[in-house]
């Protein structure tokens, strides 16, 4: 998506997170998914990926992004979640012939799957629909190096650029009859867009750093800033904090 | 495969790859002067925007990564390239997580800029047969270089993980065969059409 799409999608998902700094739903991204993946009891990760589901409800983003997004995870996961069962030692809770599930296995790989995807609630609820520029902005603001921040902000301008360039180019492809398939000609091709590609990016970043030095660039840009730190902000934080406080204490005293 | 998510890794590997990832991050900064952002952005735009394509494999289809075709043409500034692309799609499709980024960065980003700034010398020098033989060569080492990070991030993680990273390091041979044939012919079609990308006076960053 274009840089104006993405801005778009951000104003129009709204929801009460919409309302905060960047800063804190940045901040407090970063502190859910630690608090998260530092838990072991099963019972208290339940309570997390609950809390962290309602808070991907609250977002306001359509379900359906959501539910894909997970299933890509498991599909991710999968060659670990099932393996972990049938190599980790211990009391055997199912057996399958000459292998056998342990106890021990079945915990260990829900443990993983609670983590995982309470993490990745947290990360779409509070980043997904942020608008990549103003993630930029709060990162240069939280300290991020001037110049990281920089590189980023044109990437996720450019990144819609070549995405475009991309598919224009993989279509025109198709229409001449190009099937993929695991032959030589296919990998030449496809070396072929790689380099294509390469070639017109060269010669648009040479344009673009021409355009930018006409216009007086000498290593800094204003990054601008979006969002101010207000009662919400200070609301939300404190309900994060209490939410890792119970979390941990839970995992850790009960 | 190469995307860890959140809550995988123990908190020492993720410290480790944390500060490691920080030392090829600010190596890569301080060479990134004004000159180099835009060109910097741009490139790390067209690698992100280049793993959305699917190549068949067989039976299996596989997401190019392209970290030594980074190194070959970015140097070090590929840290900063392959970190800001981690961070797209984290954000944008739910790939890899937060804390993983810099364990990701390190892994792909390590073995992409060592084999594809071995390579540059020689891709540069030699005519175009041998210049692709060396760069799919380069490709395929990064890919199992990756691999092979992986790995080790997964088993010094928790000693149950030693049979799964095992297995999941085979999924990576279509990866590499993929990689290497196209790395291979997009260097071939580089060194036709615009040969002075892999001179030395247009290495970006110098390692």
């Amino acid at each position: 998506m274009s840089v104006h799409a993405l801005a778009v999608r951000a104003a129009t998902i709204g929801g009460p997170l919409a309302r905060l700094d960047p800063r804190s739903r940045v901040l407090a991204a970063v502190a859910l998914v630690v608090t998260i993946a530092t838990l072991h009891r099963l019972d208290v990760l339940l309570c997390a990926v609950a809390g962290a589901g309602a808070l991907a409800l609250v977002s306001g983003q359509p379900l359906r992004a959501l539910g894909h997004r997970l299933l890509h995870l498991e599909g991710f996961m999968a060659a670990l979640l099932l393996l972990l069962p049938f190599t980790m030692p211990g009391a055997p809770l199912l057996t399958l012939g000459p292998i056998a599930a342990s106890e021990a296995g079945v915990l260990r790989s829900l443990d993983i799957v609670l983590t995982v995807n309470g993490c990745a609630l947290v990360v779409f609820a509070l980043l997904a629909a942020l608008d990549p520029v103003h993630l930029g902005q709060a990162c240069a603001r939280l300290g991020v190096p001037q110049r990281l921040v920089q590189t980023f902000l044109l990437t996720v301008r450019y990144g819609a650029v070549f995405r475009a360039e991309i598919r224009r180019l993989t279509e025109s492809m198709r229409v001449r009859g190009f099937a993929p398939g695991t032959n030589r000609h296919t990998f030449r091709t496809y070396g072929n867009l790689a380099g294509m590609v390469l070639v017109r990016s060269l010669e648009r970043a040479e344009r673009v750093d021409e355009a930018m030095r006409c216009r007086g660039y000498s290593g800094r840009l204003p990054i601008g800033h979006a969002g101010r730190f207000g009662r919400a902000d200070l609301l939300f934080g404190f309900a994060v904090l209490a939410a890792a406080c119970a979390l941990v204490g839970a995992d850790r005293l009960l | 495969m190469a995307h860890i998510p959140d809550g995988v890794l123990s908190p020492a590997v993720l410290a480790g790859g944390g500060i490691l990832a920080a030392g090829g991050l600010a190596a890569a900064l301080r060479h990134l002067d004004e000159a180099r952002i835009a060109r910097t952005a741009i490139l790390a735009a067209v690698f992100f925007a280049a793993s959305l394509i699917v190549v068949p494999v067989g039976p299996s289809s596989v997401h190019l990564l392209l970290g030594a075709l980074m190194g070959l043409v970015i140097g070090t500034a590929t840290f900063p390239a392959v970190l800001i692309a981690l961070v797209l799609q984290a954000v944008l499709f739910g790939f890899g997580g937060l804390t993983t980024l810099g364990v990701n960065t390190f892994n792909i980003a390590l073995p992409g800029v060592l084999f594809g700034l071995l390579a540059h010398g020689y891709v540069g020098r030699a005519q175009a047969p041998a210049a692709m033989l060396a760069a799919g060569a380069a490709a395929a080492a990064a890919v199992a270089g990756t691999a092979g990070l992986v790995a080790l991030a997964l088993i010094l993680s928790s000693a149950d993980f030693v049979q799964p990273a095992k297995v999941l390091g085979l999924t990576y041979l279509p990866l590499m065969l993929a990689e290497a044939l196209i790395t291979g012919f997009a260097v071939g079609f580089l060194k036709r059409v615009k040969p002075e990308i892999f001179l030395a006076s247009a290495r970006p960053v110098a390692a």
